[in-house]
């Protein structure tokens, strides 16, 4: 490692193309990423890509987050988390991710380090490589520390096919576990709410989870909910399938500090944001069988049912505790009050 | 040579035509009478002034007369006075509302006769009408009596002009009418729900619009059961027993007599007079009656002497259950037993909810609806518009050919069902309407329902900004000329979106139909966590306490709320808007003053009893601060701190808010009109729903044009008709 580099601050002459760019790169990423080609590009090669009928599964997203380092993850695990779940919930098994990163000038390199390690863990255990990548600086106030974009590859075996308007009618919803708690712990690490709470984002890759539930039974359709929480998620599935999709508000897995805090902001969990939560359908014969799968992985432990596909207007209802159906939208921008 | 005589207004369904027979039988009158298109036709030989006269002094209960026109035609006209058939073009075109069982009807079910104890008894007078319509126009063929086939009898009245049942479209006797029953199954459905609501149970019955739940509303474990089945710990609960029952426990003026006894039946607001148990309004001065308006009604009554409670049988939030089924599935958890018949309800209609003093619709429904509104001149050539109305009291407006339809009130378009509902309802008062609108009249939210509904329909919207909807309704309502100049537009009211982006709720408005210009208002807060100001008073009481740098009184009110969570999120602009509403300024205060700080259960509780502790004799109001038309309550936190110090009672409180509220908005007004700025002055907002308010601001105003809601309501249920105006308006 480069020791020059220890301590310091990121400046506009590490983005300027020079050596101090060159050391930079070479110390804060390709150090722990390892590339395996030493090209501007990376070259892949996998026996999945061989079966017959197999297809590519490719993704993108940009992360920008604050602040970029919260109780349970960072900005870089997110960033690989969300890339790895992209490809995932889609039914393809995550092989190769790429990271651009733009970083604005003051940052501290050492949080650089800490984040791009904690991308390499995340990645090693989501069994990824991080292949390619570049870096940008921006001057002050130009980007919020780091801003990280990644794209990822990954393979969907020849005998699935996982898509939101194969869901039926009867059709169980399953999620993997509670719900809001990365949007939660968020707010609480901005300082918005002081919370007393232990709350933890629930920042996880969902690939083995994935595998594992495939593997057990056949899985209709499948969507990661992140920004706009599990509403969005279901109301674009509920939109695709042409059905809608009836939640209980009773069985909803919510932890106690998330609801209580949502209601004390007068937020709804439902569109709070999560970054290890998934929502997928299965036919109602192999809900047993998907739970179980998905609650002998660890990601999967709190799964439960949470609602399930109707034939009708395409919509999200959800049946509150005292027996009425309220109807549960997509979120229209920022929510504004409607009490007159 | 002959004559016409043209009879417009609400004529259609109403026993009209047999009326004109038998006043011409009476006069000698030769000629004929019909229903077409516009009303109603007489052309005869010659025209009589006894005849005219009668024709308005003698008008049958139901009906309306707006104008009646005599010309010369040409016609030979044969002998004698016939009534035309209705054939497919002079059909009858309107439908009337619902009204309650006729005086004559009740004698008759009363009496021997083959009507005895016939819950279905009705007559050209009362009845049945929108809530068995299935489409127009208003034939028995398409009501649910369709399957109902006339004994002889029935026929009889039926084809008889003398009758009072000539043409009486939902005419039925024991004999071929629809029947009772009761679940589970008795041989006398009457006298057996009658022992079992003496027994205190609770019973779902089949009324006009829609299902009620009720049981004896003297017994005390009664009510609290029901509202433990229902989990409704303190929403007011709708009463209803005859008039003399009710005259034994409410205190009850002519107004509210003439009005409690209209044919549309409404639930009045009565103040108190003997104790009933606090569980039916926990906290209020004021219960809701109504009287029987069904003969099953007045059977059940007639068997058990004392008043029942009459509540909406839903699930909570959701519309009320209207068929049998639907019932058994939904209020089974709720009732002890059905009363239900086989006469199906075609449209759901709540109980219409009104004030006698001042005269105010609160809840526009069964016995309203679909009573039409003339438009005010400058708007004949106005362009057909449809209005979907807000989010919370939803209704919708259709406007054509001067007049305007208010459709029935649907509640929050968030429940699954009302939002339904809704929907269906464009659909079904176009048709009955012959409606199709040139433009859409929206709110400006975009998060309303009804604004995202409009969106899928394929007409071209005009947003109307919320609180220029509230002032034209108000404006629409007393006839206000298009062209009649400007009014100042004081409206109270809980939130809407302004066109600054903020939520407004406490404004001067100064406009007309066209446009409007803010001339101030209440100075903003923050609405702690959005929606949820809304259902807890402590955090309108808080942010404002904080404003006025009280804050530690704020902290010893509440000292178990988060409140410092809430603080920052304010400080962080967390879902915390700024809002200038009147609604959460009155919740404030009835927060500081200890009524329902922690959470209201309906919505507009804080306020309401609030207004129930008025002292009436109180006449000093607390004085707010004032700076360009800007209104900022912060100095009267500290007043009201010393008035509790000095052991001021909280009715002196209540009502010096009040006062001062009252008095520094229509000081505002005063002066615009005054100024010449403006002609008149509207008052119009869920706010002005408080009676004791609007009295105030009238007193105030009492040497000015002020203008009221009286048959509108004057929340969002009235909303609709203001944006149907201004859409008018606009596009003209
Ligand atoms: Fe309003
Ligand atoms: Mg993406
Ligand atoms: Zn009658
Ligand atoms: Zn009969």
């Amino acid at each position: 490692m480069n020791k020059m580099l220890r301590d310091e601050r990121v400046t506009l002459s590490h983005g300027g193309g020079g050596k101090a760019m060159r050391d930079l790169i070479q110390s804060v990423f390709t150090d722990v990423f390892e590339p395996e080609s030493s090209e501007d590009q990376a070259r892949l090669m996998s026996d999945a890509l061989l079966e017959k009928g197999a297809k590519l599964a490719f993704t993108t997203d940009s992360y920008v987050v604050t602040p970029v380092e919260f109780p349970g993850g960072d900005i870089g695990k997110i960033a690989v988390c969300g890339t790895v779940n992209d490809l995932a919930v889609g039914g393809a098994k995550p092989l190769w991710l790429s990271a651009a990163f733009i970083i604005e000038e003051g940052t501290e390199i050492a949080l650089l380090r800490r984040i791009v390690a904690s991308m390499k863990a995340e990645a090693d255990k989501a069994g990824v490589k991080i292949v390619t990548g570049d870096t940008k600086v921006v001057g002050r106030g130009s980007a919020d520390q780091v801003f990280i974009t990644s794209s990822g590859v990954g393979v969907i075996p020849a005998d699935r096919d996982i898509r939101a308007d194969s869901i039926q009618d009867g059709d169980v919803a399953i999620v993997n576990g509670v719900l809001g708690d990365h949007g939660a712990t968020i707010l609480a690490a901005r300082g918005d709410m002081m919370l007393m709470s232990d709350l933890q984002s629930d920042c996880a890759a969902l690939g083995h989870l994935m595998e594992a539930v495939c593997h057990a039974v056949p899985v209709r359709a499948c969507r990661d909910a992140t920004r706009g929480g599990i509403a969005s998620s279901l109301n674009e599935m509920a939109e695709a399938a042409g059905l809608s999709i009836e939640l209980d508000e009773t069985t909803l897995p919510l932890r106690a500090e998330v609801k209580g805090t949502c209601e004390i902001l007068g937020l709804d969990p439902l569109y709070l944001a999560n970054e290890g939560t998934l929502v997928l359908f299965v036919a109602p014969e192999h809900a047993d069988a998907a739970l179980a799968a998905m609650r002998s992985v660890d990601t999967g432990r709190d799964a439960a049912i949470i609602g399930r596909a109707k034939a009708g207007t395409p919509m999200v209802t959800m049946k509150t505790a005292f027996g009425g159906s309220r109807i549960v939208d997509m979120l229209v921008g920022e929510q504004l009050p409607r009490i007159c | 040579m002959a004559f016409q005589i043209r009879i417009r207004g609400q004529v259609q369904g109403v026993g009209f035509r047999p009326f004109i027979w038998q006043l011409a039988q009476r006069f000698g009158i030769e000629g004929d009478v019909r229903n077409d298109a516009e009303g109603v036709l007489i052309r005869c030989v010659c025209v009589d002034d006894g005849f005219l006269n009668a024709i308005r002094a003698e008008t049958p209960q139901l009906a309306r007369i707006d104008a009646v026109e005599v010309s010369e035609i040409d016609a030979a006209l044969g002998k004698g006075f016939t009534i035309a058939q209705s054939g497919a073009k002079g059909a009858e075109t309107r439908v009337t509302p619902d009204a309650a069982t006729c005086p004559d009807c009740v004698t008759e079910i009363r009496s021997a006769g083959r009507r005895h104890g016939y819950a279905f008894t009705n007559c050209t007078h009362c009845g049945p009408r929108f809530t068995i319509l299935k489409q127009l126009p208003y034939d028995r063929a398409q009501t649910s009596m369709a399957t109902f086939d006339m004994c002889d009898d029935c026929a009889a009245e039926y084809g008889n002009p003398a009758d009072r049942r000539f043409h009486a479209q939902p005419i039925a006797c024991p004999a071929c009418g629809p029947h009772v029953l009761i679940e589970p199954a008795a041989v006398d459905p009457i006298a057996d729900a009658a022992r079992r609501l003496l027994d205190g149970q609770i019973i779902a019955i089949k009324g006009l619009g829609g299902f009620h739940l009720c049981c004896d509303a003297t017994n005390p474990d009664a009510i609290a059961e029901l509202r433990r089945r229902k989990h409704r710990p303190t929403k007011p609960l709708a009463l209803m027993g005859p008039i003399d029952v009710i005259e034994t426990y409410a205190r009850i003026s002519d107004s509210a007599r003439e009005l409690i006894s209209d044919p549309a039946a409404p639930i009045v607001l009565l103040n108190k007079a003997a104790p009933l148990p606090d569980g039916l309004a926990p906290g209020q001065t004021q219960l809701g009656w109504m009287l029987p308006y069904t003969p099953l009604h007045h059977l059940i009554l007639d068997a058990i002497q004392r008043p029942l409670v009459m509540t909406s049988g839903n699930l909570s939030g959701e519309p009320q259950v209207i068929g049998n089924d639907e019932a058994r599935e939904k209020l089974g958890q709720f009732a002890d037993a059905f009363v239900m018949h086989n006469r199906d309800i075609q449209r759901r209609l709540d109980d219409s909810v009104e004030r006698a003093d001042p005269p105010m619709v609160l809840r526009r429904a069964r016995g309203r609806v679909p009573g039409t509104f003339p438009l005010p001149p400058g708007f004949e050539q106005s362009k057909p518009i449809i209005a979907y109305g807000g989010q919370m009291k939803s209704a919708i407006c259709l406007t054509k050919n001067g007049q305007a339809l208010l459709g029935h009130h649907m509640g929050d378009l968030d429940d699954l069902l009302c939002g339904i509902e809704f929907e269906k309802a464009v659909a079904d008062y176009s048709a009955l309407f012959d409606h199709s609108p040139a433009f859409a009249a929206v709110d400006a939210h975009a998060g309303y329902r009804s604004t995202q509904f409009a969106q899928t329909q394929s007409v071209e919207q005009i947003e109307v900004w919320h609180h220029h909807a509230h002032m034209a309704a108000c404006m629409g309502e007393n006839l206000w000329p298009l062209d009649g100049g400007k009014v100042v537009g004081l409206i109270m009211d809980g939130t809407g979106l302004g066109p600054d982006g903020t939520l407004w709720g406490g404004e001067i408005l100064l406009g007309d139909y066209r446009g409007f210009d803010h001339m101030g208002g209440l100075s903003p807060a923050p609405l702690a966590g959005g929606d949820m100001a809304a259902r807890e008073p402590w955090r309108n009481a808080m942010v404002r306490l904080d404003q006025a740098g009280l804050s530690d009184w704020a902290d010893n009110l509440f000292p178990n709320a988060p409140r410092d969570i809430l603080r920052h999120a304010v400080a962080k602009g967390l879902n915390a808007p700024m809002s200038s509403s009147a609604g959460r300024l009155f919740d404030a205060v009835a927060a500081v003053l200890g009524i329902c700080p922690m959470g209201q259960s309906f919505e507009g509780e804080a306020a309401m009893r609030l207004e129930a502790l008025i002292d009436p004799a109180e006449k000093h109001g607390y004085a707010f601060r004032v700076s360009n038309r800007q209104i900022d309550p912060a100095p009267i936190w500290q007043q009201i701190n010393d008035d509790l110090r000095a052991d001021t009672s909280r009715e002196k409180i209540a009502a010096r808010f009040h006062l001062g509220l009252a008095k520094v908005f229509a000081a505002q007004a005063r002066d615009l009109v005054q100024s010449g700025q403006a002609q008149a002055i509207a008052l119009s907002g869920g706010c002005f729903q408080n009676a004791a308010l609007l009295q105030m601001v009238c007193n105030a105003l009492d040497d000015l044009p002020v203008l009221i809601h009286r048959r509108i309501p004057a929340n969002d249920g009235g909303l609709a008709f203001g944006q149907a105006m201004i859409a008018a308006a606009k596009t003209i």
